[in-house]
């Protein structure tokens, strides 16, 4: 297993697609929380798998004010076919050009198999690293370690 | 070990014996079928153990991915006002691919229930309330998908087929002892 950036760690700042004719960075989002969620791939074929329980949390994690972004190594139109077809509401950031480099940097990447971890960062309203965990490839982390660490954050002004 | 975080209690339905010795909760989707899959499993675990095991059923509807998950659990929880929860539980799993407003209604009907009362019911969304807060507690526990169960409080995280879950619990009963 990778070693995840940690806790007090600086969140490298990137700029991915989210969309095919739209980016988005890390640093627009400065003033709030961002939940960082990297996972393996789209399209696993289980009901309710992480992605499809993070849509249905995210008026949850919306009582934080907090941005939930996915990360996968999957392309642009992948991630397209798949936010429409699950109906996700929150942006999935293609990390694909260069490959899982987003990945790479957050200590998220599998090397062997080509795909992220299954690895969740809370960035605080600073873009400092908060809380961070990575989960077995195989288990679905849910989110109470998520709201947790939402709840664990100093209030905001 | 993720944890069970709201404990079982006068808001929950519960089915079986309040003394049995192990405690089987389940998050579950009426539109899942998973958890359509594992409901004659979970009615044999119930039969296998009797007295030693009592059943929870909480509600953990996938609404953005199930469209009629949320109307169902709600129905359910209309029955249960009534004192008829768990025939409305057994009576949605059974007919899952009917779900909806006519299959509400009949069911309803069947039971001795005014169809009348339980649209209104479902217009005033008056055990959305009831649901949300089995949803956010699931959530909390760290439910990551349908179904999800506890142990006597511990997330179970291997197969939903009846021999691992029969040890599972059989495991539970004897560690209590």
């Amino acid at each position: 297993m990778a070693t995840l950036l940690s806790a007090g760690t600086t969140a490298p700042d990137f700029r991915l697609h989210v969309t095919p004719d739209q980016q988005l960075s890390l640093s627009e989002l400065r003033g709030r929380p961002v939940i960082l969620a990297f996972y393996p791939a789209d399209w696993s074929p289980v009901c309710g798998d992480q992605m499809a329980l993070y849509n249905e949390i995210l008026p949850e994690f919306q009582k934080f004010n907090a941005e939930l972004l996915g990360i996968s190594v999957d392309g642009v139109w992948c991630h397209a076919a798949f936010a429409g077809e699950r109906k996700l509401h929150f942006p999935l950031m293609a990390d694909f050009e260069p490959k899982g480099a987003v990945a790479r940097a957050y200590g998220a990447y599998r090397e062997a198999d080509g795909i992220s971890e299954r690895a969740l960062f809370l960035i605080d309203a600073t873009g400092r690293i908060a809380w961070s965990y990575c989960s077995p490839i195989a288990v679905n982390p849910g989110a109470d370690g998520i709201l947790d660490a939402l709840e664990k954050l100093p209030k905001q002004e | 070990m993720t944890q069970l975080k709201i404990p079982v209690g006068p808001e929950d339905h519960v089915h079986g014996d309040q003394n049995a010795a192990c405690t089987l909760v389940e998050y579950g989707d009426y539109e899942c079928p998973h958890c359509a899959a594992v409901y004659p499993i979970v009615q044999r675990l119930e039969k296998h153990f009797g007295s030693r095991l009592r059943f929870v059923y909480r509600n953990f509807p996938l609404s953005q991915m199930h469209s009629h998950a949320e109307s169902a659990a709600e129905t359910a929880e209309f029955a249960a006002g009534k004192g008829k929860f768990w025939e409305m539980h057994d009576l949605l799993f059974e007919n899952q691919a009917q779900l909806g407003s006519g299959l509400y209604a009949k069911l309803a009907d069947d039971l001795g229930l005014d169809p009348k009362l339980l649209q209104e019911a479902l217009r005033a969304k008056t055990y959305q309330g009831h649901v949300r807060s089995d949803f956010t507690g699931g959530v909390r526990s760290g439910v990551n998908g349908t179904p999800t169960f506890f142990i006597d409080g511990e997330r179970y995280d291997d197969s939903f087929d009846y021999p691992t879950l029969i040890a599972a619990i059989d495991a539970a009963i004897s560690e209590a002892q």
